[in-house]
């Protein structure tokens, strides 16, 4: 199993967000350093979910939004490791919307349940594979150190 | 121009993070770029040839998609094409997630 190496800031910053935006689901970028032991995020930067539509069961991260941060953190020598949202009142396991919607092979999305506005249990699946046809989540281990 | 790689498909650039091409516009960075890098190519387009629907390109601030001429659109050499797969998501509208163990090791 792999693992997602995420700071004590970080791993907070995850579930607060998720905190404040419910009952809707929160969004964002993990930014970090590839290494050995796999990523080790240093950044959480939050997102705006532009499914104001139905904020409450879905999320989309703006490309343009996208484009921007990534651009941020290169100029920092960062990389985008992965993504986080929120599942409100439902299980910190993806969905098959989360897994139809998921492009970014070799990278992490982390689900934060919030149950009743109250962060719960945090997971983080690495989107697995080589290509759109063979991609698969295997959930990883999350180390907050 | 310069065309920045997102992380996944950085293994097949050799572990880059941007790649140099020469073209006159978008379509021909594109082509340079998997021509250069061949296992791209299935990563960035369907078997018909086409940008895959989750594949976002922005020259510079802008959506390809919305520009007038689109892939046609003339670049220079000082212009950044940036490849962006979408992120979306979520519960949907039979709020399945599927149920199981696990959590955050401290």
């Amino acid at each position: 199993m792999s693992t997602l190496n995420l700071t004590p800031t970080v791993y907070e910053a995850i579930r607060s967000h998720g905190e404040e935006t419910y009952p809707h689901e929160c969004c964002g970028v993990l930014l970090g350093r590839p290494g050995a032991g796999g990523w080790a995020v240093e950044t959480a930067v939050r997102a705006g979910n532009t499914r104001t539509d139905s904020a409450h069961n879905r999320y989309h991260i703006d490309p343009r939004e996208l484009v921007k941060i990534e651009r941020e953190a290169r100029g920092q020598g960062l990389g985008i490791a992965g993504f986080y949202h929120s599942h409100p009142d439902h299980p910190a396991q993806w969905s098959p919307t989360d897994f139809a919607e998921a492009h970014w092979i070799g990278c992490s999305y982390v689900i934060t349940e919030v149950a009743q506005g109250k962060a719960a249990v945090t997971n983080s699946f690495l989107l697995a594979g080589a290509t759109e046809e063979d991609k698969r989540f295997q959930q990883e281990t999350i180390l907050v150190a | 121009m310069t065309i920045l790689i997102p992380t996944p498909l950085r293994p097949y650039t050799g572990g880059k993070d941007a790649v140099e091409v020469a073209a006159a516009n978008v379509a021909e960075a594109l082509a340079a770029l998997t021509q250069a890098h061949s296992d791209l190519r299935k990563h960035l387009f369907t078997p018909e040839g086409k940008v895959r629907a989750f594949v976002n390109l922005y020259l510079n601030d802008e959506d390809v998609r919305y520009l007038p001429a689109q892939q046609a659109t003339a670049v220079t050499a000082a212009d950044t094409l940036s490849i962006i797969p979408s992120i979306a998501g979520g519960l949907c509208n039979n709020g399945t997630a599927l149920a199981g163990p696990s959590g955050a090791t401290r």
